[in-house]
């Protein structure tokens, strides 16, 4: 039986319900608002009142409106055809509205229940399964999305019969199982889950140990993430933030991209809803859009659904990794759901923790970094989520709540730099600040040595002294002036200019450069430790500068030249023609 | 309106503060306006039959046994074809004498924008200025502000702006202008003769700061108006923001809610984001580009308006006055378009994006050998060339005063990058190189080179560099 109540009071998005019944923390209710039923979701209990946070605008709400409590947290539905969709943070399909502009009220179905799908069965009759056992599959764009097992299901069922192969909708049951009380169910291909509750329903969670190729030189090179691994990007705004991470997005190793972009920019989810489904992936060939949905809550839509869109990414990201497949999820930005909670928490009158932010925040941001992760499935597979946040941090300083609670959580820490950013030195990922754990991980390194050489990780160290040699001499140098330091100085400098431009800048516009694969990174890093580790004679400093401008134009050449053409050939020859002209042995 | 002869007058209020006014009314809708003692307010918050009104104006004089009428509706304006060339207030009635307003009556405020139904902005916004069309190029459908100290002349670049930019309609939202700003804005808009394109919204210093909030509300709507109905290029300009987040403040701090940080409201970030998110490129042409301006105290971008509104809007445009050259410029180290990349080297010429970052990139060159001289050490060749380059950029390009097409822009650098650089030097890919390159006037075989001694180069300057000077 539902609950039913009464709105007493209107703050904003925050409503006072009072009802009877029973009503349960998170519970989503719908206020039944003339104009159209407004969705909302209870954030406190206090005696016979509900707090409930309303998903939309309250405008023109009187006191008195009736409410439904629907008897269930917010919940995402989860079956074939996720793939390529844009919703918003509820999982409303955005195509599906109609008219230009957002309409109150207006919740559209996430999933097509008219399509048919193409299904194979995976498991037979008479076989006994739990929750999340693969029953069967169907061809979703690129992948082959696994119909599972219900994941509530508690303990050992009987498959009594399944489905042959054959094209059903979501709607068809596909099996019915039954268990040893004699309950039967009938399962069908999709199912639903609440946003809030990890979707567990994996063997176990081992540490992350494979590479995760993202093209990017200065994160694979010299910070590497890790496939289930945890990152974030934190830097004041003008830094490439977004640029970064659609980077990132594009060209990642991964089977699915879910993209959740959190309060930022619509222009910015614009451009991925137009360029997705024209862009190919570098590695199937296919179009982006094939493996990618999108999770839109830009900074106009209702902030509480900003909350919310977060936590619906994850669950799509934990169900698509149930299935043996290597998810990259991307949040842009997790500084705005911390806002959103801060809305929240004010408009409540709690006790606030540092900047206004409540003070579980922390914990929040902590527990939902930690649904990412590497698992070994029921069934032996493997399957991961990989998960990288960016953080807007106010004023562009990192001692604030967000990016501190964020740092004592995720492993790989990329820090934008503004004066890099000034410098117009792309990506503005700071090398010296920056770093990746999982570089300390004894698995990580030996599965690095494997794929790229032996001698790899010893040369990034060596790229990385010589880096910050050349910072601690450029700062000398400001101090003493050019012709107060030795011409050795002037050559370690340059050297680590050599490697930042080289290496570490990258042009993301460039259609060559943009991407750069591992074995094309193993190849210019090797190039340059090669010209690094030589002796060259000058007479004096102001020689140095000139000498190596011109190198680094020859190494930018061979960035912007598709890889072992003629032109890079060309290039690197005449690279190792001026290199002679001053090396010494 | 039927309603209207319904409606109930309530004569009891139980609490005034300096901003609110509570009393106990039956079936208010949150957000509708209400007239309390002849002024304008809004409901902002009901517990049970209590309710809480925002008064626009300020509650000074207000009685307890004030009349109260709930108009039923929230904030309208009325939009029609008359609304063109027409000086508004906050509430959008007629400052300028002239007639009422005749039209349709529609809410301020209203939804937004469907992501997926929006377009790519696409379109160049070509204003002549080079440190925008070059290097910060505009974008219909862009919201960008400029970032300026008090004492800097954003208003009249603005309105410069406003005229050169082709637009369609040019909306106006003025918040806390003095009245001398609202004179110069409706002089420069009638003397160019462009009131058959400009509708304008204005609050005054002389007018009560809460009213502020509604302007940008009301520009929006019109500007929704015009790009939807209509299909037509709408610019909106907006000054001064701070102005507006300082009403916010002052409300919401009335209003007993806890501040964040800078005694902002916490949500100043989605409050900020519903105006600014508000400029759109529609699929049939219509669009809204904003341009604000946030006004900074002492050039602070970490306070929390101009840091929040860095992380909403599509880049920002830092005013500096230049003192080597002496003209005001358009900061190229600071200042940032983020959507320049969906029109340059594609609406514009294939050079036009390395032309762009390999002159920023000089100029910030320069701007280091500047610090090394400022400390007293020797400049190498290559530093005193950067420095001589710097001056003709700023001069030739930076300056705001220029007017310009792209094209003569980026020749304009390559002449530059010839007069005082070598080829490889710039750094740029050998296919544009090829096509572009012009050597200097005296040729590259003149350039200073960095193994002569800087006394050598000194005496060389003087002499090379004044004909580059005065082409």
């Amino acid at each position: 039986m539902t609950t039913h109540g009464k709105v007493k009071g209107i703050i904003a998005n925050l409503v006072i319900v009072e009802s009877e019944g029973r009503v349960s923390q998170n519970e989503i209710c719908m206020i039944q608002h003339s104009e159209a039923p407004l969705m909302a979701e209870v954030i406190r209990i206090d005696g016979r009142k509900a707090y409930v946070q309303v998903f939309e605008s309250t405008r023109g709400l009187t006191v008195g409106t009736d409410v439904e409590f629907m008897g269930h947290m917010l919940e995402v539905t989860l079956g074939p055809g996720i793939l390529s969709k844009n919703y918003d943070g509820l999982q409303n399909d955005l195509d599906a509205m109609e008219g230009i502009f957002l309409k109150r009220g207006d919740y559209t179905k996430p999933l097509d229940a008219e399509r048919e799908w193409e299904f194979t069965p995976l498991a037979s009759q008479g076989d006994t399964i739990r929750s999340g056992a693969w029953l069967g599959e169907v061809k979703e764009n690129r992948i082959m999305h696994k119909i599972m097992a219900p994941f509530t299901l508690p303990g050992d069922w009987k498959i009594i019969s399944l489905k042959e192969a054959g094209n059903y909708t979501i709607k068809d049951t596909i099996a019915v199982i039954e268990n040893e009380q004699g309950e039967k169910r009938d399962v069908t291909m999709v199912q639903k889950w609440p946003v809030k509750k990890p979707l567990r329903n994996y063997s176990h969670k081992p540490r992350p140990f494979k590479i995760l190729e993202t093209g990017i030189r200065a994160i694979d090179t010299l910070n590497p993430i890790t496939e289930g691994g945890t990152g974030f990007i934190p830097g004041p705004f003008g830094c490439g933030k977004t640029v970064l991470q659609h980077a990132i997005s594009r060209q990642a190793e991964a089977d699915i991209v879910i993209v959740a972009a959190c309060g930022e920019r619509a222009n910015e989810v614009v451009e991925i809803f137009k360029e997705f489904p024209e862009l190919e992936d570098v590695r199937t060939g296919a179009k982006l859009a094939e493996r990618t949905t999108i999770i839109a809550n830009t900074s106009n839509m209702p902030v509480a659904a900003r909350e919310a869109s977060v936590y619906t990414a994850m669950t799509l990201a934990e169900y698509y990794r149930n299935m043996g497949l290597r998810v990259l999820l991307l949040a842009d930005s997790t500084s705005r759901w911390a806002q959103a909670l801060r809305e929240m928490s004010n408009r409540m009158e709690e006790l606030p923790g540092p900047d206004a932010f409540p003070m579980d925040l922390p914990a929040i941001i902590s527990n939902f970094y930690s649904r990412a992760g590497y698992v070994e499935l029921d069934n032996g597979k493997t399957g991961s989520i990989t998960f990288i946040g960016t953080v807007s941090p106010a004023g562009g300083n990192l001692k604030e709540p967000v990016t501190e609670a964020t740092k004592k959580t995720a492993r790989c820490f990329y820090a934008l730099s503004q004066e890099r950013a000034d410098s117009k030195r792309y990506p503005a990922i700071d090398p010296i600040d920056s770093y990746s754990k999982y570089l300390e991980y004894e698995e990580v390194r030996e599965s690095v040595a494997d794929r790229i050489s032996d001698e790899w990780l010893g040369m990034v160290e060596e790229a990385r002294d010589v880096l910050i040699r050349g910072k601690e001499t450029s700062e000398q140098i400001n101090i003493l002036g050019d012709d107060g330091l030795p011409v050795e100085h002037h050559v370690l400098l340059w050297k680590s200019e050599l490697i930042d431009f080289v290496i570490l800048q990258q042009d993301a516009f460039d259609e060559v450069d943009r991407m750069c694969p591992l074995d094309r990174q193993k190849y210019m890093l090797e190039k340059v430790t090669s010209i690094t580790r030589n002796n060259y004679s000058f007479n004096r400093f102001e020689e140095v500068g000139k000498y190596f401008r011109n190198l680094i134009n020859l190494l930018k050449q061979m960035n912007f030249s598709e890889f072992k053409s003629d032109k890079f050939m060309e290039y690197e020859k005449e690279l190792n023609t001026v290199i002679e002209e001053r090396r010494v042995a | 309106m039927a309603k209207e002869a319904f409606k109930k007058v309530y004569t009891r209020v139980d609490k005034i503060t300096k901003a609110t006014c509570t009393l106990r009314a039956g079936n208010a809708g949150y957000d509708e306006l209400a007239i309390i003692d002849g002024r304008l307010a809004q409901v902002v918050k009901i517990i049970d039959d209590e309710i809480t009104l925002q008064v626009f104006s300020g509650t000074e004089g207000i009685p307890n046994d004030a009349e109260v009428i709930f108009l039923g509706h929230p904030p309208t304006l009325k939009l029609g074809p008359d609304i063109v060339g027409r000086f508004l207030n906050a509430y959008g009635e007629p400052i300028d004498g002239g007639p009422d307003l005749e039209g349709e009556e529609r809410e301020i405020g209203g939804p937004s924008v469907n992501p997926v139904r929006r377009a790519q902005p696409s379109q160049l916004i070509a204003t002549g200025i080079a440190g925008i069309d070059l290097n910060n190029t505009l974008v219909t459908g862009q919201k960008i502000p400029f970032f300026a100290d008090p004492d800097q002349p954003f208003n009249q670049i603005m309105a410069l702006l406003a005229l050169r930019a082709e637009a369609d309609k040019i909306i106006l939202g003025g918040m806390g202008l003095s009245n001398d700003d609202y004179l110069f804005f409706k002089n420069t808009f009638e003397n160019a003769g462009a009131l058959d394109r400009i509708v304008a919204f204005v609050n005054t210093t002389e007018d009560p700061p809460v009213e502020r909030l509604m302007v940008p509300d009301m520009a929006l709507t019109t500007a929704e108006h015009f790009a939807v109905d209509h299909k037509e290029k709408v610019l909106v300009l907006l000054t001064d923001m701070t102005l507006f987040a300082d009403a916010l403040s002052i409300v919401s701090n009335r209003m007993d809610q806890i501040p964040s940080k800078d005694s902002m409201p916490g949500s100043l970030y989605s409050d900020l984001a519903r105006i600014y998110e508000k400029a759109v490129q529609f699929p049939d042409g219509g669009s809204i580009t904003i341009i604000a301006v946030t006004t900074l105290s002492g050039g602070d971008i970490t306070h929390a308006i101009p840091d929040n509104t860095g992380y909403i809007t599509e880049g920002q445009l830092f005013l500096r006055r230049d003192t080597d050259v002496g003209k005001v410029v358009i900061d190229p180290f600071r200042s940032l378009s983020r959507l320049k990349q969906l029109v340059i080297g594609k609406q514009t010429r294939e050079d036009h994006p390395q032309v762009m970052n390999t002159a920023i990139r000089l100029y910030a060159d320069a701007a280091n050998a500047k610090t090394k001289q400022e400390n007293g050490f020797d400049l190498t060749g290559y530093d005193e060339r950067t420095l001589a380059f710097a001056s003709e950029y700023t001069r030739r390009l930076l300056a705001v005063d220029v007017n310009l097409q792209v094209d003569e822009m980026l020749d304009a650098g390559w002449e530059m990058f010839g007069n005082h650089f070598t080829k490889n030097e710039i750094g740029i890919k050998d296919e544009l190189l090829n096509k572009y390159w012009k050597p200097g006037k005296e040729g590259n075989g003149s350039l200073k080179e960095d193994n002569k001694t800087p006394e050598e180069v000194q005496v060389k300057e003087t002499g090379e560099d004044q004909p580059a000077e005065g082409s």
